[in-house]
């Protein structure tokens, strides 16, 4: 076997309060992929960040072809060949392709020749087969657009070792395969990549490698051949894990939730929902799929209350609810678990007790002659942590000191404590660890068990198939299908997401 | 009539460059993300100091070179409070102006001649006296263009220069770049850091030659509150401007207009008292500005930096 094109040595990388990092070694290979599987907060951004140039190690060692270096920023790692593509994508959205694939780039000229620049672009794409147009904005494209810009941008500065984070969390399992492919060439021209990630399937797939890590610390190195799903994912959480949860059989009830014709712009103005109809029954989980930025958020939005809808019919309970304020919505039985837990979940500085008040303050015994009676909201926050298991120190204890697991636990408990019949949950478990998404989970199902009709919008497609009675596929604005998900695939499902029909017509609201 | 025009857009011009200069200079800054609110502070700084340099050694070239240095200076205390320190930059920027106002109002009464007290007030030093270029400056109203000081001749260089640098080459896309998400920016290996500084500094250098640009030219010599919230109004004119140096022209030549003409009406003895006829120009730029800012919002265009006045550090989450 050749030398390793890059490795590192005993890293140790530390935050206020967190080791992210302990001791970790890691080797890659010329021409091979190495995946780093973890839970989130297992500490696999944060080594490949050192590696890019983005933090920096408090300890261990990085040697690069073999040759110790010191990488103290992102232009030292760019100049050593090592090229990131971060979660959250680090483009601008105000500019275009061309011009972020060569923002920052030292050698261009003073004056910069665009059409030069397109070109090249074009031609690499071209190689490639990743199709995107240099002259469009960023904010113009898909997040698999926005995906392949930034592959493209690592081509273009001719990066030698790639990092690819969480690369499949946005895309359909139709443009995982694209990327695999992608891959696979540039591996094949003797470029080496990191994969991180934490979905077992992916590792059998784009491998030669897998480093598992679990709390900071590297468990296990494994040749991706020698091993399998099931002992990777004790590896990752150390511990067995039940992917299955028990779902009863149970009579669904009446239409709680009516949506006719209903259409919706975004924020640009531009039409995000187009003529949905669905209906949802008491007891009844009806799943949404869909790649991010398919009509979700505007589907969530114009539900609770925070978007106008611009056509058609919102029925709650046979009332026409639509355009009214999130309060009117609130009283009329809808909870909603938002997916942006931070900035719509909680008030990070407010009390633990304070955010599962946040709902029901309004009304007795809480509140009395329009005074709060701080006793009886701290008895109702102690009886809701001991019912759903949040882990705090004290019921005062500011929300945002929790872990995003606990957060989201006390958005559940407030949410289903106060829910009239309705739960709309927009992505619920993500991010969140095993343990904390199983719960979230069996409370959904519990929820509806006990005649709840609930929306569960979800990027997690056996999330889906496990807790969802029927699965819709968003895609641009419009329902393209609703399955059944007994009945439905996720081969099936992935090709609705990126709008393909083959010839069938959708079912409308069955 | 026609030289009615003709004098109404000179006097026009003649308010606007001070605004120009200091409106690119600020888009400057705000485009790599930092706030300057100090411009009020920074303007009077450098009117007094140019106008004590011309005073005492005639040179209009050094005037002007002293003006550039304060403003710089003045702005790299800004950039430092703000990008090293990562200050509230509204606080750091209004701590600028209420100090520059308050020294230059000093400076104005130690920096004069012992003859005079040390007052700087009522003096005469050397000023920028329009440059007459032959044939053009005789065109009926466009003339007017081309009988102007040098320091306007310049502008009519720096406006399309500023918005060429921005948008057509390597720097300006670094600086955008920085301004709008410089997480993305520290990613590709720009120093987000040195470049705000080195815009803020530049910008700061710019609103420097505003403010000599009062005390050299517009109203020659040292008057207590030479700008008259002229600082501000360049606040407004960045957002009007929507962040573009090509568009700075329009909210000089509105606010300069609007002022050329309410010196004509109190020139030609109106009975409207002068109190309300000073207040147009002001008036008119904030009316104009929420109109303009209402119709944006409608339209759903936004031009401001998304990291305006946020300040960054790298392993922050």
């Amino acid at each position: 076997m050749s030398h390793p094109i890059l490795e590192m040595k005993g890293i140790t990388k530390r935050f206020p309060n967190v080791v992210a990092n302990d001791r970790v070694d890691l080797e890659l290979y010329p021409g091979e992929v190495l995946a780093l599987l973890g839970e989130n907060g297992a500490g696999k951004s944060s080594l490949m960040n050192v590696v890019a140039g983005l933090y920096r190690a408090d300890e261990g060692e990085i040697f690069i072809r073999g040759k110790r270096v010191e990488i103290n920023s992102p232009r030292d790692s760019m100049n050593l060949g090592v090229g990131m593509v971060h979660q959250n994508f680090m483009l601008v959205d105000t500019m275009t392709v061309a011009e972020n694939i060569i923002l920052g780039l030292p050698d261009i000229p003073f004056r910069v020749d665009m059409e030069k620049v397109n070109e090249r672009i074009r031609e690499l794409s071209e190689k490639y087969n990743l199709q995107v147009d240099p002259e469009s904005y960023i904010w113009q494209l898909s997040v698999g657009e926005q995906q392949r810009v930034e592959i493209l941008k690592l081509i273009y500065r001719g990066a030698e070792i790639l990092i690819l984070d969480e690369p499949t969390a946005v895309l359909t399992p139709q443009e995982s395969k694209e990327l695999n492919r992608v891959l696979q060439q540039m591996t094949s021209e003797g470029k080496s990549a990191v994969f991180i990630t934490h979905k077992m399937e992916e590792v059998m797939a784009f491998s030669n490698w897998v480093r598992v890590l679990n709390k900071g610390r590297l468990v296990t190195v494994k040749e991706t051949q020698k091993t399998n799903p099931k002992e990777l994912a004790q590896l990752m959480v150390g511990r067995d894990v039940l992917f299955r949860l028990a779902k009863k059989e149970r009579q669904t009830g009446d239409v709680i939730l009516d949506l006719k014709d209903v259409q919706a712009l975004d924020d640009k103005g531009l039409p995000a929902l187009q003529s949905i109809s669905l209906q949802i029954r008491a007891g009844e989980i009806m799943g949404v799929a869909g790649v991010a930025g398919n009509g979700q958020k505007q589907l969530v939005e114009v539900l609770t209350g925070l978007r106008k809808i611009t056509g058609g019919q919102i029925r709650i309970f046979g009332e026409e609810m639509a355009n009214k304020n999130p309060l009117e919505i609130i009283n009329c039985g809808v909870s909603h678990i938002p997916a942006d837990r931070i900035a719509r979940g909680v008030a990070g500085d407010m009390s633990v007790a304070g955010n599962l008040a946040m709902k029901c303050y309004r009304k007795p015994p809480l509140v009395k002659r329009g005074i709060l009676h701080p006793r009886r909201i701290i008895d109702l926050a102690k009886r809701m942590i001991d019912m759903f298991r949040i882990d705090t120190p004290t019921p005062q204890t500011h929300a945002k000191f929790l872990s995003g697991g606990n957060i989201q636990k006390i958005i559940l408990a407030r949410e289903i404590d106060a829910c009239g019949g309705v739960l709309i949950a927009a992505y619920p478990s993500r991010g969140l660890d095993v343990g904390a998404t199983e719960y979230i989970r069996s409370q959904m199902i519990e929820q509806s068990e006990c005649g709840t009709a609930i929306l569960l919008i979800s990027e997690d497609l056996e999330e889906l198939m496990t807790v969802a009675d029927k699965i819709m596929v968003l895609y641009e604005g419009r329902i393209m299908d609703i399955l059944a998900s007994s009945e439905a695939n996720t081969e099936q499902i992935g090709l609705l997401m990126a709008g393909v029909t083959e010839g069938k017509t959708a079912v409308g609201h069955a | 009539m026609i030289e009615l025009l003709t004098s109404l857009l000179a006097i026009t011009l003649r308010s606007g460059t001070s605004l120009i200069y200091a409106t690119i200079g600020e888009i400057y800054t705000e485009r790599s993300g930092v706030l300057n609110l100090g411009i009020e502070g920074m303007m009077l700084m450098s009117a007094v100091t140019s106008f004590a340099v011309v005073y005492h050694t005639g040179s209009l070239l050094l005037a002007i070179l002293t003006a550039m240095a304060v403003g710089g200076l003045l702005a790299s205390v800004h950039a430092f409070l703000s990008i090293t320190m990562r200050a509230n930059q509204v606080v750091s920027g209004l701590s600028i102006t209420l100090f520059g106002a308050g020294m230059a109002s000093f400076l104005g009464q130690r920096l004069g001649p012992e003859t005079n007290s040390g007052y700087l007030v009522g003096l005469v030093g050397a000023k920028f006296e329009p440059l007459n270029i032959p044939v053009l400056s005789r065109i009926p109203v466009v003339g007017a263009l081309f009988n102007q000081d040098i320091l306007t001749y310049i502008v009519y260089l720096v406006l399309p220069l500023a918005w060429y640098y921005l948008y057509k080459t390597r720097n300006g896309l670094n600086l955008r770049a920085v301004g709008e998400n410089p997480q993305t920016a520290d990613a590709m290996g720009i120093n987000v850091g040195k470049v705000r500084y080195i815009y803020t500094i530049i910008g700061g250098m710019l609103v420097g030659i505003g403010g000599a640009h009062l005390s050299l030219s517009y109203a020659p010599g040292w008057t207590e509150n030479i700008t008259g919230g002229r600082g501000w109004i360049v606040i407004a004119l960045v957002i009007f401007s929507m962040w573009n140096p090509a568009r700075a022209i329009w909210g000089a030549l509105l606010f300069g207009g609007i002022n050329a003409v309410q010196f004509r009406l109190q020139a030609s003895g109106t009975n409207i008292p002068a109190s309300y006829l000073n207040m147009l120009p002001y008036l008119a730029t904030v009316v104009v500005l929420v109109m303009l800012t209402w119709w944006e919002a409608l339209s759903k265009r936004v031009g401001a930096p998304s990291s305006l006045a946020k300040s960054y550090m790298r392993e922050d989450k």
